[in-house]
């Protein structure tokens, strides 16, 4: 795994496994909407070890997703994808305004399933790659907390159980990330708890799955447990809980 | 965003209550239209209320942690206020280079090097940080952002060094690294038995010696006051080849321990202890750098080991005096005072010129000391060691003060007035409004 597309390169997770994979000396190829953040980014991974090239586009036009593998195959083969962009969204804005629940879902799932679709057929030619792609914890059950955000993150990981299962025969890997708490921009409003990995652990949890062909990183790894026990709960007592 | 988490400083004391913005790109203008006023926190190691801005807003600036440019053949780097000297370490140190100067921790931003002009154990050779910065750009409050350097807005420049970080955000950094051959440093271990002994090593160890840096038994009394080790080191040379910089530390302060853990007795043995260790008068090791720059940052949160009152440190330098007779009074009242230092730590700063209008090193001799805070007696203590500062014509260091009065401010550092012309409107410290307020 040398040559890799982080998509959405600018959020934290994403920026962290740059460094790690910047110490490898690889070659990375930067996906994102703002090219002078990008260009931030890369100028620290340059100086870090890996050789970077960063391509802005506007991730809610799907039409553009392919032509930004083009641009990429141009520069040479790719070896692995790791798609990290999203939205934590606001759920009270989203029950009350479908329009911003559908914003949610074009940023956070079907941008992330376009993205998923092109690089399935991609590596499929090339018969290998690896694919990961960050769903979250929170797609493990629905919460009346945050179950917007919850959905786009299970459809993504049900997505990519069948894009497991169609491409296993084909030499392409396919891991889903499910991070518990991160601390990053997107949780900064919450509180830094004894539950907030660092993006770091995290970072380097995701590499490990990723050399190793894992299927379903939790990561940090106690929440595996912590959700399976609250995927066991039964759903009449969980209608109860204020989750 | 406001998060939940409070900020404080390291000694913890005095608490604080501020809104925390934190900074997420550099390109990004500051925080818009927020009521009261704004300051940058870097990773609060300063011990008093400089990082605090009590009923105001917070701007945390770790996540401007980029690499702007590194030059492994100049040794020059430029990077964003928010990176670590850790990091900084981690990504040098394999090339041959190291930090121009290093505080006692690595766990200090550059922004906050560079606010505090910090100082190291090579200030008689090396100077402060600031002295090592080529340049910066400083954004202020009006989204201007100036360019600074000796040459370009030059009196922004030298207000923002040591300027506590009220001129403005300063975004990112350019600063010259000094060139190693390896991780190591070679060092020597000597023992004094009073202050005599201590000027006696330091002058003749100055000229040898890059580092230099002695721990001082403070509770030693009568003809062993002012006992001690003096650490002197160099780079180790070229016949030693191990670059690998550190690694996380694996002890932590989980908790606060309870009040009664550091009392007189505890640390007075520990001080016995320390001194006694060493049997030989000089003894030589090669190290690296980790445990004899940043012994303290192997154990992370150590400062919870003072309890939740907090803690003081008590750091003021004073010019050379021939008969030491001002350092030699305030050794005597923290003896007679009973309350003990667990460390306290004594350097002689050198001749090199501060670029900083406000910073605190100048030449003569510095004593840093820790107190558990016992409160007013504490409090007592420190106002009288103020007065001996003060007629030795010396000053108290703002990185690691929470109490003094402003007349000791004001008359430590008489260029305050000037430095007021350069500060932002929009930002000001718990640190600024305390020393400036009316008498
Ligand atoms: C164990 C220990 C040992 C120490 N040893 C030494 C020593 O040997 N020598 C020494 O000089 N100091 C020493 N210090 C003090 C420490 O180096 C300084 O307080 C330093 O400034 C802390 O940096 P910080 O990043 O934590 O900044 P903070 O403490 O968070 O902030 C310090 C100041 O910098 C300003 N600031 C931070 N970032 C920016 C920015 N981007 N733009 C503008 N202003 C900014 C803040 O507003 C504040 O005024 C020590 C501290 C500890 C805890
Ligand atoms: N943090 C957590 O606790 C946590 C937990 C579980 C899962 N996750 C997931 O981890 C991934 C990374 O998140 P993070 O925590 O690292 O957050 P982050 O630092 O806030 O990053 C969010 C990223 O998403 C991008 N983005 C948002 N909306 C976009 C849009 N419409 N078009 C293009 N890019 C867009 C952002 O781009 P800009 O920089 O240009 O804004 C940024 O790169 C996300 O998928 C998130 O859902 C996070």
């Amino acid at each position: 795994m040398k040559n890799i597309i982080l998509i959405g390169a600018t959020s934290a997770i994403a920026q962290a496994l740059g460094r790690q994979l910047a110490a490898r000396g690889a070659r990375l190829m930067l996906w994102g909407r703002s090219a002078d953040k990008l260009e931030i980014v890369a100028a620290d991974l340059r100086v870090r070890g890996a050789s970077v090239d960063c391509d802005a586009f506007d991730f809610d036009n799907f039409a553009a997703h392919p032509a930004a593998l083009e641009r990429a195959r141009k520069l040479g083969d790719w070896d692995a994808v790791f798609v990290c962009h999203g939205s934590l969204g606001d759920q009270k804005l989203c029950e009350q305004d479908f329009a911003a629940a559908e914003k949610e879902f074009r940023t956070n799932c079907l941008g992330a399933l376009s993205f998923l679709t092109i690089f399935a057929n991609y590596f499929e030619g090339q018969g290998r790659g690896t694919i990961a792609a960050i769903g979250s914890v929170a797609g493990d059950r629905g919460r009346q907390s945050n179950y917007v955000y919850g959905t786009t993150k299970a459809a993504i990981s049900t997505f990519m159980q069948g894009l497991r299962n169609r491409l296993h025969p084909k030499g392409v890997r396919v891991l889903t990330i499910k991070p518990g708490f991160v601390s990053t921009p997107m949780t900064a409003h919450l509180k830094q708890g004894l539950l907030m990995a660092k993006p770091d652990k995290v970072a380097k949890d995701i590499l490990k799955a990723a050399d190793s062909g894992k299927a379903v990183l939790y990561t940090p790894w106690f929440w595996r447990w912590i959700m399976l026990i609250i995927r066991l709960i039964p759903e009449s007592i969980f209608v109860r809980l204020k989750l | 965003m406001t998060s939940p988490t409070p900020l404080q400083s390291w000694g913890r004391y005095p608490a604080a209550q501020q809104t925390v913005r934190p900074l997420h790109w550099r390109t990004e203008p500051l925080p818009a239209a927020v009521p009261g006023s704004v300051l940058a926190y870097g990773m609060g190691r300063s011990y008093g209320d400089a990082c605090l801005n009590d009923g105001n807003i917070l701007l945390p600036t770790r996540e401007l942690n980029h690499i702007i440019n590194f030059d492994p053949e100049t040794g020059v780097i430029c990077c964003e206020a928010g990176v670590s000297l850790d990091e900084v370490l981690q990504l040098v140190v394999p090339h041959k280079w190291f930090l121009p100067t290093t505080p006692g921790t690595k766990l200090i931003t550059v922004g906050g090097a560079v606010a505090n002009d910090v100082h190291g154990k090579n200030h008689h050779r090396a100077g402060t940080f600031g002295c090592h910065v080529t340049r910066f750009e400083l954004l202020r409050s009006d989204g201007s952002r100036l360019l600074c350097s000796p040459t370009e807005n030059a009196g922004l420049f030298a207000a923002t060094i040591g300027g506590l970080g009220l001129t403005g955000l300063i975004t990112w950094a350019e600063f010259k690294l000094r060139r190693v051959d390896n991780a190591l440093i070679q060092v020597e271990s000597v023992k004094f038995r009073n202050l005599e002994e201590f000027f006696t090593v330091s002058a003749e160890s100055d000229t040898g010696f890059e580092y230099t840096v002695a721990w001082l038994d403070c509770l030693a009394t009568g003809s062993g006051l002012g006992r001690g080790h003096f650490m002197r080191g160099n780079h180790a040379g070229p016949d030693h080849t191990d670059c690998e910089p550190h690694s996380e530390p694996r002890l932590n302060v989980p908790v606060d321990f309870p009040d009664v853990a550091l009392n007189h007795y505890s640390i007075k043995a520990f001080n016995e202890l320390y001194y006694h260790r060493q049997l030989p008068r000089i003894r030589h090791a090669v190290t690296h750098y980790d445990p004899f720059f940043y012994p303290l940052d192997a154990i992370n949160n150590w400062s919870r080991i003072y309890g939740r009152r907090g803690f003081f440190q008590y750091q003021f330098v004073i010019p050379f005096a021939k008969d030491h007779g001002a350092i030699r009074e305030i050794l005597t009242r923290i003896t007679a005072s009973g309350q003990g230092s667990f460390l306290a730590v004594l350097k002689t700063f050198g001749e090199v010129p501060s670029p900083g209008m406000l910073s605190f090193p100048k030449p003569g001799i510095t004593l840093a000391l820790d107190f558990a805070n016992q409160g007013p007696a504490t409090l007592q203590l420190f106002t009288e060691l103020d007065a001996v500062v003060l007629a030795a014509a010396g000053r108290i260091y703002p990185a690691k003060d929470a109490r003094m009065a402003p007349a000791m401010f004001q008359r430590g550092y008489p260029q305050w007035q000037q430095f007021q012309e350069y500060m932002d409107p929009k930002f000001s410290s718990s640190f600024w409004r305390r020393v400036t307020q009316p008498a």
